[in-house]
């Protein structure tokens, strides 16, 4: 029964406050947005703190929903939120084919090169000349959790080694 | 013309459409499952209306919050109401909402309609 133990010591290492493994959806995005906007009240988080990290979530909870069908393994996705003194932290990871890799890379990338300004007029450009796609999504996620959280998206890929990989993902954001 | 009112929920937006009582409002938060399915009413019922449209119309977005999804939507529908004339869009935010604000100031860029700025 040690992982129990060893599971509580890496959330708190980590500063993580919530965990949550398994299937991805709407439901689940709505209960996991409730409590992590509980505990955000009940310290009483700036609203505008608060604001900005709901709205982080909520783009990465609903961009795993959109892709966590594409991979049949085992590993199905996981997200968490940390909290430390200085910043929440907002993270998701989820199997993707490795075939997706360079086109997730080179959209991050840059987006992560630009400026405040720059993203702005990313979004504007997006939004005009996207169509919602299939899966519900505009192709603004990234590009509005960066700009949000006003820091660079960090993400990394970690081979499975079944023709597939976990993607993470980590956006903070600065309490005030 | 039919009224439209659409009670908010978590993860939608109330949506209060009434020519009669020149009343049009989208309010609350918006981040539904399904952003397209969900806002397909309200397009129709601007198409209805651009059609029989009021002298003028000041129509009402005080949102909480939207995601992206929704924000595409959003433009949507006020390019759909930028071809009714007399049209004025009420955008509110909270007063220290400056994301909301920037996204309001943001739509007005994109689309030829007056806008006016209003906090809460």
């Amino acid at each position: 029964m040690k992982y129990i133990f060893d599971l509580h010591k890496t959330m708190l290492d980590n500063h993580l406050i919530l965990v949550y493994e398994g299937e991805f959806n709407q439901e689940i995005t709505k209960s996991v947005l409730a409590m992590a906007e509980r505990n955000m009240d009940s310290s009483g988080e700036e609203s505008s703190v608060k604001r900005k990290v709901f709205n982080v979530m909520v783009e990465c909870l609903q961009n795993v929903v959109k892709h966590a069908e594409e991979v049949s393994n085992k590993h199905a996705a996981v997200f968490m939120v940390g909290k430390s003194d200085k910043e929440y932290i907002v993270i998701s990871g989820n199997s993707i084919s490795n075939e997706n890799i360079d086109g997730l890379k080179g959209k991050i990338d840059q987006i992560n090169a630009l400026d405040k300004d720059g993203l702005k007029e990313l979004y504007k450009s997006i939004i005009k000349n996207t169509e919602i796609s299939d899966k519900g999504g505009a192709g603004l996620g990234f590009v509005d959790m960066a700009r949000k959280s006003g820091k660079k998206l960090d993400y990394e890929f970690v081979e499975l080694g079944d023709g597939s990989s976990f993607f993470c993902l980590r956006s903070s954001i600065e309490r005030l | 013309m039919d009224i439209l009112n659409l009670e908010g929920t978590e993860d939608t937006p109330k949506i209060m459409l009434d020519k009669g009582n020149g009343i049009f409002e989208i309010s609350g938060r918006s981040l539904p499952e399904d952003s397209a399915e969900f806002y397909q009413p309200v397009l129709d019922w601007i198409d209805e209306y651009s059609k029989e449209a009021n002298a003028s119309t000041e129509f009402m977005f005080k949102l909480e919050y939207f995601n992206t999804a929704s924000s595409k939507l959003i433009l949507d529908v006020l390019s759909a109401l930028e071809d009714i004339d007399g049209m004025t869009i009420i955008w509110y935010f909270h007063e220290d909402d400056e994301d909301m604000e920037e996204a309001g100031e943001e739509f007005s860029e994109l689309v030829e309609i007056p806008f006016e700025f209003k906090t809460y």
